[in-house]
Formats: structure tokens, C-alpha cells, sequence
């Protein structure tokens, strides 16, 4: 038990001077997914169903492609810093630490993955069916 | 931090029942959260029958005529019996409210009594508010200014004044603090609704000239950012005013000092 004053308590170590930006990006990029979502949806769902060739060639068009990299992007920065918020909630000390670590370092792997994928379908997978042809 | 049960000292158990009145034909049933940390034991709830045609038409009634003809070891706050004090708030039918404003008539059923939620429990129904009161201290509650002119009274439009309304009603009575989950698993950093509502009545004081150190000391985190405008506080604030909103409105404000 640490003997401090009640007052004391309250401050704490003061205010941070940060999470302003943290509210304003997470309101801007709900706005942005609320768009880009329902639009991403329609147009991956009708590349369902088709062969290889046909899903590398919708994708290789250029909507669906900056679509799904903008979705990714702005989706997974989301994720994070919203999971951020609820192991900030639910989590203390050094495991907090860890879990956000890592779900940031997961919400990086998921966009490097899916833009290395993305990038392979719209130039080395297109230049090989041409070649192909 | 979150916890997700009660731990085992807090534990709830049946407590006594205490005799019917004799004669009576409109009783009714309350049951109330009893702790007396004299003894050592844990919580428990008793249940005492009240003749409701002998009785006040609000809860704060009920406990005091349970106190002074049932049980005076019943223990609990009150002062003002209006509303005005904040005294007499605690968790009655499942809703943080002020006893002495809440009619027994919008109780369906039995009543059901508990202390304000996820506080410490001095005795019964009295929570320990002290990490409450200094958190409502830190926000600086009061006029704060850096000239000296005019030298009499600092005038206000009525425009200005307005914008004091449901803000300077708030009587501290805690009911909307412990009802947010986000005070209850961080109330050690988070300043809960009813000490940010009084920061931005502060804040929004045409005569208060300290408003960019107010915004400064909140932005944090924790300290202002815990709220994810869960509206509990709305919901169930006894004097009907709109913290969440004014935590809303702290936030624009903060954005409008970076965008």
C-alpha cells in the first residue's frame, strides 16, 4: 500500500497531451470504412466463383485493385489502434504492452500479405497471362 | 481493470428476513444490500415488508421508515430529501438514482436496494466517494482568471449564460460514474462523466480564462478518451442532464485545436 494524498491519486502522473489524434483518425477512417466496405463487398463478391484467370484479371483492373488496397490499408490501421482501445480496457500492465504489440505487428502482416498478394495479381500474374497469349 | 466476478469477500448472500407488519393489507417487499465491515462477514440482503398505506410515496421514505421502525442499523446517506443534495444516490430496481426523487410507484414488484455499483462499500448503502471527490477537485471547479480588469463584476451575455444550463445543475451525486463500465474498469485514470461534465462547464464559462489549460489537463488517453459513449451516464442521471454530451463537446473542442 502506497501512503498517497487523495489528490495525489486523482492526477496521477497528469495528462499525456496525446489521443486527440488517436479519436480524430478513428472517426475519419469509420467514415472512410462505412464507404469502402459496402463497395469493396459488391465488388469482391462478384469475382467469387471464377477460375484463377478470371479473379487475377477483375483484380488486375484498376477500381478493384486501389478498392481492395485502400480497404486493407485504412481497415487494418482500424483494427489496430481499436484493439489498442480494448486491451487498453481490458488488459494492465506488461501484458497490455504485449498484446498491443502484437496486434499491431498482425494488423502490419495482414497488409503487407495482402498488398505483396494484391501487387502479384495486377503485375507479375496479368504479365505472364499476356505473355501466355 | 476489468474484472469479470466479484471477489470472494464480496460475494452476496441471503440475509435475514425481518416479520410482516400485523394487520396489514398493502405490503410490499424490499430487499437490501446490508455490509457492516465490523463483523467481517460478507454482504448479505434483507428482506423487510413495508405497509405501504403507512408509508411516503418515495424510496427514501421506505429506508427511513424501515430505519426508524425496523432496523436502525440500517445505514445510508440523505440529507435534503429534494433532489438537490446528491446525498441519497444509490442502485434502486437495477438504476443508479437519488432514493429521495424516486417514486415507489415506478418500482414493479419487489425493491430492490443496492449501493451505488463498483465502488467500495463503507457500511450498507454508503459508497466510499473519495477517489470521486478528488477527481471532481483535480478538473479545478471554479472561476479561474488571469487579469485583473474589470475590477467589479465579470459580466456575461445571456447567450453565454445559456450555455451554462444542464451543466451547472449537477449536484455530484455520482449516479452517472458508476453507472459507465469504462469508470468502473479505469476509474483510477478515466475522470468518469460527472467530473468531465463539470470541466466543460468550466471550459465553456464565457469569464473563465484558464479554458486552454482545462483542455490541456484533460487530453489524455485515459483521462478523457476512456468514454465510448456507452450513454449509461445520460441514461440514468437523476436530475435528467447530458454528460455524455458534454464530453462530446470537449472532444470537438480538442479536435478543433488540431484540425
Amino acid at each position: 500500500m502506497r501512503y498517497l494524498t487523495d489528490r495525489k491519486r486523482a492526477v496521477g502522473k497528469g495528462a499525456s497531451g496525446s489521443g486527440t489524434e488517436h479519436f480524430w483518425w478513428m472517426t475519419m477512417s469509420s467514415v472512410a470504412l462505412a464507404f469502402l466496405v459496402p463497395v469493396f463487398i459488391f465488388t469482391f463478391g462478384s469475382a467469387i466463383g471464377g477460375t484463377q484467370e478470371e479473379v487475377v484479371a477483375h483484380f488486375a483492373r484498376p477500381f478493384p485493385a486501389i478498392l481492395t488496397g485502400l480497404v486493407t490499408l485504412v481497415g487494418m490501421r482500424h483494427f489496430a489502434k481499436g484493439a489498442q482501445v480494448m486491451l487498453e480496457d481490458y488488459t494492465a500492465g506488461s501484458l497490455r504492452k504485449g498484446l498491443v504489440i502484437f496486434v499491431y505487428s498482425l494488423s502490419y502482416m495482414i497488409t503487407a500479405i495482402v498488398l505483396y498478394a494484391l501487387g502479384k495479381m495486377v503485375f507479375i500474374d496479368t504479365a505472364a497471362q499476356m505473355l501466355n497469349q | 481493470m476489468v474484472q469479470f466476478t466479484l471477489p470472494k469477500n464480496s460475494k452476496i448472500r441471503v440475509g435475514k428476513t425481518w416479520p410482516r407488519p400485523e394487520g396489514a393489507k398493502n405490503v410490499r417487499k424490499f430487499m437490501i444490500y446490508r455490509w457492516d465491515p465490523d463483523t467481517g462477514e460478507n454482504p448479505r440482503v434483507d428482506s423487510y415488508f413495508l405497509d405501504m398505506d403507512k408509508c411516503g410515496p418515495m424510496i427514501l421514505d421506505a429506508l427511513i421508515k424501515i430505519k426508524n421502525e425496523i432496523d436502525p442499523t440500517l445505514t445510508f446517506r440523505r440529507s435534503c430529501r429534494e433532489g438537490i443534495c446528491g446525498s441519497c444516490a444509490m442502485n434502486i430496481d437495477g438504476i443508479n438514482t437519488l432514493a429521495c426523487i424516486y417514486g415507489l410507484d415506478e418500482v414493479k414488484g419487489d425493491v430492490k436496494i443496492y449501493p451505488l455499483p463498483h465502488m467500495p462499500v463503507v457500511k450498507d448503502l454508503v459508497p466510499d466517494l473519495t477517489h470521486f471527490y478528488a477527481q471532481h477537485a483535480s478538473i479545478m471547479p471554479f472561476l479561474q482568471t488571469a487579469t485583473n480588469q474589470p475590477e467589479k463584476e465579470w459580466r456575461q451575455s445571456i447567450e453565454d449564460r445559456k450555455k451554462l444550463d444542464g451543466l451547472y445543475e449537477c449536484v455530484m451525486c455520482a449516479s452517472c460514474s458508476t453507472s459507465c463500465p469504462s469508470y468502473w474498469w479505469n476509474s483510477d485514470r478515466y475522470l468518469g462523466p460527472a467530473a468531465l461534465l463539470h470541466a466543460y462547464r468550466w471550459i465553456v464559462d464565457s469569464r473563465d480564462e484558464a479554458t486552454a489549460e482545462r483542455l490541456d489537463a484533460l487530453e489524455d488517453p485515459f483521462k478523457l478518451y476512456r468514454c465510448h459513449t456507452i450513454m449509461n451516464c445520460t441514461k440514468t442521471c437523476p436530475k435528467g442532464l447530458n454528460p455524455a454530451k458534454a464530453i462530446a463537446e470537449i472532444k470537438k473542442l480538442m479536435v478543433s485545436r488540431h484540425v
